[in-house]
């Protein structure tokens, strides 16, 4: 089975200090990892971390194909509307994926593509960003808080794209602290925790 | 991810600023505000004008381009758009050299258009409207890659705007010597070759170094 | 082999701890040679040194002036050079060094511009002359002032130290291009500047003096960075573990 993503005895500082400790994980095709931990211990982090927006401070990180991040900021132009929002991460990503009207039908967003991006709720909001990973399609999916302000039909909605993500060979890191994700395909969890203060000599 | 992203980031950037359209024009207002006031403060003598002329276009410019850089990239740092710079395989450079194409295309080009009719305003002699106008040409992206570099610096911070006209001041003080020069020895019938060479050498010099610079900076400041 | 070595030797000094015992040591020597040399020079310079044919008196202010002006530049060498060694192997200390470099330069830049103003009122007849040292002075202030807001305005001292230090190297390439093209503008706009003194108008009885004070100032430059870089590692480790020994066992607790 191969590797998507491997991570030894990775850590980042923060004004010198470990923001959690030493983390090692592997993420194999066709599989998915969660990543647990309360409040401000440094899961956005780790995902920033692997998806190479930060450098690690000690240890290596291998990844094995690009890369797609959902983070709590939408990635999103508010002045442009949901269609010229997908069409640019289309473009941008190499036009391989659905089309943006396809992907913004299977995240139940149809009917909203004129729409100024700005004025969707934040609900409507993530699923528009979960429809960017539709229309540019990339093996490694590291998705940060992914049912933040979505409803039950919604959440059902990540769930079902997680499922056709891994059964197509992709490969998925998803933190949460609320509801635990109904995988169907193979996952680990990994809790990630605070770092001990260290003495530096 | 291919060289198409390229494209795509220019349209999506050019497609913004229309949108944002008073705040696209904003330069070009500024312009002329300093085309009208200056005469207005220091009297309409021909010759006085004529003097300052160079100096007065390059110094609106300078502020017209100083003017959108606060939204260079801050907007995309907010969104969280920025970072996904870092998830392609597309070296940053190639990014950063496209969203400065972008900030010329706003401040830089329109000042080069309006010059001939801002020299005309200012009665700079006729022989010297070409070299203004290549020396807007070379140097104008002279200052949109400094102030990129300013603007990339400065992105952490949240008072950016008083540290950004700080930083730029010193860095283009070449630029204006050089441009401002070449365009009076053109009107005083000297030959302006050897500044615009110097300004094109600058030119050459910033767009090897500041992309890399601003890369560094940039990823400094989302971490 | 030999980057090796000079590497892991500035890892070694770069530890908080021993750059602490290192700084307390050496500092108060060279704030003693700064004292020692200063009193010799200032000696020489106010009774021995005879008065200039034409500038009487007022040309003393030199030993000071030109002592400052060289100093503001060669900070700036030291401060690059630490931004450097800062940005390509992340040594905490050099970072911390090269930023308290920045408020030293400024000063000696407002000394040597303040001064140059002071002797400009006698001798030019103005405070202020669009001479190319002088312009390219004021800008190397700016440059040192935009590098200290760059710093301060991070909350992160660490981020605002490495972007500020990307700020140093770029200003390094651009400090011989604003030298130039100002000197070549003033000589453009006011055909040749004034030179107060080259190589031989400066007679040989004036120069030991100068000598003294240069050397003066570069033990001053020196312990007064070892001094605010040590202040600023206290400031930032404040809560870590070995200050909070060396707290207790000066007895503060």
């Amino acid at each position: 089975m191969s590797l998507l993503l491997e991570a030894n005895g990775v850590t980042f500082r923060r004004q010198g200090d470990l923001v959690f400790a030493p983390v090692d994980l592997q993420l194999a095709a066709a599989s998915a990892l969660v990543i647990l931990g309360p409040n401000g211990c440094g899961k956005t982090t780790l995902l920033r971390l692997l998806a190479g927006i930060l450098r690690p401070a000690e240890g290596q990180l291998l990844r094995n194909g690009s890369t797609a991040f959902l983070g709590h900021a939408s990635a999103l132009k508010g002045d442009l509307n949901c269609r010229e929002n997908l069409d640019f991460l289309r473009h941008f990503h190499g036009r391989a994926g659905l089309s943006s009207s396809q992907a913004l039908v299977r995240t139940g967003l149809a009917g909203l593509g004129l729409r100024p991006a700005r004025t969707l709720s934040a609900g409507q909001k993530r699923r528009l960003g979960l429809a960017g990973l539709l229309v540019a399609p990339r093996p490694i999916w590291l998705l940060d808080e992914p049912y933040a302000s979505l409803d039950d039909a919604g959440g059902e909605l990540v769930d079902s794209l997680l499922a056709e993500h891994t059964a197509t060979g992709g490969g998925v890191v998803l933190s949460t602290h609320q509801r635990k994700p109904r995988l169907r395909a193979a996952h680990g969890e990994l809790v990630v925790r605070k770092a001990a203060p260290e003495e530096t000599a | 991810m291919s060289l198409a992203a390229l494209p795509a980031l220019l349209a999506r950037d050019l497609r913004l600023a229309v949108r944002h359209g008073g705040e696209s024009l904003m330069p070009l207002f500024f312009l002329f505000a300093v085309l009208i006031l200056v005469p207005l403060g220091v009297g309409p003598g021909p010759n006085l004008l004529a003097s300052i002329a160079p100096g007065m276009v390059w110094v609106a410019a300078l502020l017209a381009s100083l003017l959108a850089l606060e939204n260079l990239f801050r907007p995309d740092f907010e969104d969280g758009t920025l970072e996904q710079w870092w998830l392609g395989h597309l070296p940053v450079t190639g990014l950063v050299l496209i969203r400065l194409l972008s900030h010329w295309l706003i401040t830089g080009l329109p000042v080069i258009i309006f010059a001939p009719l801002a020299a005309q305003m200012l009665y700079l002699p006729d022989q010297a409207l070409g070299v203004l106008l290549l020396s807007l040409l070379i140097g104008t992206p002279i200052l949109s890659l400094v102030g990129g570099l300013a603007a990339a610096l400065t992105l952490g911070t949240n008072r950016g705007s008083v540290l950004l006209s700080i930083l730029v001041f010193p860095l283009v003080v070449p630029v204006l010597i050089f441009a401002t020069g070449a365009v009076s020895a053109a009107a005083d019938g000297f030959s302006p070759r050897a500044h615009l060479g110097l300004l094109a050498a600058l030119l050459v010099l910033a767009l090897t170094l500041v992309p890399l610079a601003i890369s560094a900076a940039l990823r400094l400041n989302i971490e | 082999m030999i980057w090796k070595t000079i590497k892991v030797g500035f890892h070694r000094l770069g530890s908080p701890a021993s750059f602490y015992r290192f700084s307390t040591l050496v500092s108060p020597w060279l704030w003693a040679g700064f004292a020692l040399c200063t009193a010799i020079g200032i000696y020489y310079a106010l009774y021995v040194v005879p008065p200039d044919y034409q500038q009487s008196d007022s040309f003393r202010i030199l030993y000071v002036h030109v002592p400052s002006a060289w100093q503001a530049m060669a900070g700036y060498v030291v401060m690059s050079i630490l931004a450097a060694i800062a940005l390509i192997w992340r040594i905490r200390m050099t970072e911390i060094m090269a930023m308290m470099c920045a408020p030293i330069g400024a000063a000696f830049t407002a000394i040597c511009l303040a001064t140059g103003s002071i002797w400009g009122r006698p001798m030019w007849g103005t405070w202020w002359e669009w001479d190319a040292r002088l312009t390219s002075m004021l800008v190397l202030l700016f440059i040192y002032l935009g590098i200290m807001g760059l710093y301060a305005a991070f909350d992160d001292r660490r981020k605002g130290a490495r972007v500020a230090c990307i700020l140093i190297l770029v200003g390094l390439v651009n400090i011989p291009i604003i030298h130039f093209s100002v000197e070549w503008w003033t000589t453009l706009h006011q055909g040749k500047t004034i030179r107060i003194f080259g190589e031989s108008s400066m007679h040989y009885s004036m120069m030991p003096p100068l000598i003294w004070m240069t050397i003066a100032v570069k033990l001053m430059f020196g312990a007064a960075l070892l001094d605010r870089s040590r202040n600023e590692l206290l400031t930032q480790d404040r809560r870590k573990g070995w200050v909070q020994k060396k707290l207790k066992s000066q007895g503060v607790s």
